[in-house]
């Protein structure tokens, strides 16, 4: 057995490999609940590869005959419902991790320096799972498969001038046919795929150059034993492989029984119009994206003009690509920030749910409302982190001013002499909303100081 | 041989001709993958013109082709119906059909149609390509009182009136699309041509 591994290693880096990545790679000895979402998104990406190459086996994609194909492998193929289902839940599992991953980055601080290449590699894999999932959506080839891409592709059709040929070469076709599904196809099952895998290799080496973050913000490197180990570093393996495991039997609990019990998530994993065959003459009633999707479709719709509307929704994301250069505070975690900090974040994962919900919802002259304030939070979100790099020294009376300045030249842009009554009322009741916002994360630092104070990093990790 | 100098202004250029060169290629390499993306002799094969017999359609009815593959409404719009019309104008954002590419010069019209009685439309919604649902009834519980019939489209909740004319306040911003077409005889249309009158 020594022996082939010798001959291995001296032929390649077997045994070099393992120590670095895995036996002698020294992580915080301090992670909490949130570093399980790592570990979990790359199980969820073995399984979607694994399930979605059994798929394939039995799918076509043709657009006479992708719909009864897939009726067939949940029909038909033994076992081929459980496969779909573990891919569908899958995908919607996907999304969950990798907010709750994204989640753990922004409260921590850990997309700041020297992170920020592991945020930005990060971000991609984000932007390539959303074309992921947004193609792989279409192979059902039901009536929302259809509908949803013909709203997200006529995106593309708002940017001015060259929108038409751009829808057009994305579809192959005037309009969502047999090319646009083949296309996705190969998309989906061939180029998407391998691009995920090779970013999260990346994603790992550029991480383990670094090392990881931790609740406490702390740079464990700093601080090593006489055999140069981080004295609050501990052995990925076994330590964390053993606490992954754990994280691992959870997530696989309620995994499968959604799979078993709420394959359709109540109609937001696999919507319910998609039960019916694609028919490009009959538009659903309602037309919802899956709720990975909707806040960043919350914020499309919160802006009347399509190409604008489509802007500010590419907006919303690429904003999140910049982040470690907007907030430039040097204390990492939320731990040992001032408390408008903490209010801060916590407006920011109210208004990001809020705008998820209103995503799925059809448009009402409330929902509207709120989805535009919502909107306006989620942009201001990143103005006041920014603000709130040097507390000490912000002005914060200014800032207010000038960043209530934007908001109010849009609401003055948008009351329009049409809106009724009750959408005029709407508007200013709601403009509370983003005055509140500004007032407790800009103003309540300013005048009570004990939310203002930032507290000393420790040199060691805690607990 | 030996002896020769690094000429480093030398291998710079050849260093810059080669990437130059290979940019090139690449570039050049990309125009027929690109190319293949783009809709094929099938695809654009498709697109020819539909006929619609319109002697069959009831009065207040809708009638649904496919042209292009996209749906393109036949509507027999009743007397009140077009009498309705210019009501509706200081509610419209283009009450004039002003905006040139939304319709043929002949369909420029109050009810933007070569003859009043029948609407030929493109059943897309300008805003982002759903098919608007026809809404002929007046004053429904769902869409006002306000309402005189015409098109509601279930994405966003973009309104139309029974002329394809975007209601002010909807994420829409021009009228619905009135395709080319014209009347081979008086029951008979032709959706996709002119007919040579433009």
């Amino acid at each position: 057995m020594n022996g082939l591994l010798n001959w291995i290693d001296a032929r390649f880096p077997l045994t070099d490999t393992w120590n670095k990545h895995i036996a002698e790679y020294y992580a915080p000895k301090n992670f909490n609940f949130f570093y399980f979402f790592g570990s979990l998104a790359m199980l969820v990406l073995v399984l979607q590869i694994v399930t979605g190459v059994f798929l394939t086996m039995h799918y076509k994609p043709d657009a006479a005959m992708a719909f009864t194909s897939v009726e067939h492998i949940m029909r038909d193929v033994p076992g081929g419902w459980f496969i779909r289902y573990m891919h569908s839940t899958g995908a919607s599992m996907f999304f969950v991790v990798i907010y709750l991953h994204m989640f753990r980055g922004l409260i921590y601080g850990s997309f700041k320096g020297p992170r920020e290449l592991v945020w930005l590699i990060g971000m991609l894999i984000y932007l390539a799972l959303m074309a992921e999932a947004f193609m792989g959506y279409l192979l059902p080839w039901g009536q929302m498969s259809f509908w949803g891409a013909q709203v997200i592709i006529n995106l593309f059709n708002t940017i001015p001038f060259i929108g038409d040929v751009v829808s057009t070469t994305i579809r192959g076709d005037f309009v969502i046919s047999d090319p646009t599904l083949n296309r996705f196809f190969a998309f989906h099952v061939i180029a998407v795929p391998l691009i995920l895998v090779g970013l999260v290799f990346v994603h790992i080496v550029a991480l383990h150059a670094v090392g990881s973050n931790n609740p406490d913000g702390v740079e464990i490197k700093k601080l090593k034993d006489e055999n140069g180990i981080p004295l609050d570093g501990i052995p990925f393996h076994p330590y964390y492989t053993v606490k992954d495991i754990v994280g691992v039997v959870v997530f696989l609990a309620v995994f499968f029984a959604i799979v078993f019990f709420m394959p359709e998530g109540g109609g937001y994993f696999l919507e319910h119009a998609n039960f019916e065959p694609a028919n490009p003459l009959k538009t659903p009633e309602h037309i919802a994206p899956v709720w990975y999707f909707t806040p960043f479709y919350t914020v499309l719709r919160a802006v009347p003009d399509p190409w604008y509307g489509t802007l500010a929704m590419f907006a919303a994301i690429a904003v999140l690509f910049v982040l470690p250069w907007i907030d430039r505070n040097p204390i990492k975690s939320v731990r040992y920030r001032n408390r408008a900090h903490l209010i801060n974040l916590a407006w920011f994962t109210v208004t990001f749910i809020v705008l998820g919900i209103l995503g799925v919802l059809a448009v009402t002259d409330v929902y509207r409302e709120l989805g535009t304030r919502g909107t306006q939070i989620y942009f201001l979100f990143f103005a006041v982190t920014y603000v709130h790099s040097r507390p000490q020294q912000a002005n914060y009376l200014m800032w207010f001013a000038i960043l209530l300045a934007p908001v109010l030249l849009w609401d003055f842009m948008r009351l329009d002499p049409s809106f009724t009554d009750i959408q005029r009322g709407l508007f200013w009741q709601m403009m509370l909303i983003p005055v509140a916002y500004l007032a407790t994360t800009l103003l309540l630092p300013h005048f009570i100081s004990a939310t203002n104070k930032e507290k000393e990093v420790p040199t060691r990790v805690t607990g | 041989m030996a002896d020769t100098e690094v000429d480093k202004k030398r291998r710079r250029f050849l260093i810059g001709a080669t990437s130059a060169v290979g940019a090139v290629g690449v570039g050049a390499i990309a125009i027929p993958f690109i190319g293949s993306l783009t809709p094929s002799a099938r695809a654009l094969a498709a697109g020819a013109p539909v006929e619609v017999d319109i002697s069959k359609i009831e009065a207040g009815a809708l009638v649904r082709v496919i042209w292009r593959g996209k749906p393109v409404w036949v509507v027999h719009r009743t007397d009140e119906m077009i009498e309705g019309l210019p009501s509706l104008n200081d509610k419209l954002k283009d009450p004039d059909s002003a905006v040139e590419a939304q319709q043929p010069d002949y369909a420029k019209n109050e009810s933007r149609a070569r003859q009043d009685k029948y609407l030929v439309m493109v059943g897309i919604c300008t805003h982002l390509g759903c098919s608007p649902t026809y809404r002929p009834e007046v004053a429904p519980a769902d869409l006002g009182a306000d309402w005189k019939g015409g098109f509601y489209c279930p994405c966003h909740g973009s309104r139309f009136d029974l002329a394809g004319r975007v209601y002010k306040g909807s994420p829409a911003g021009t009228n619905m699309v009135v395709p080319p077409y014209y009347y081979k005889t008086d029951s008979l249309v032709l959706v996709g041509e002119d007919g040579g009158v433009a």
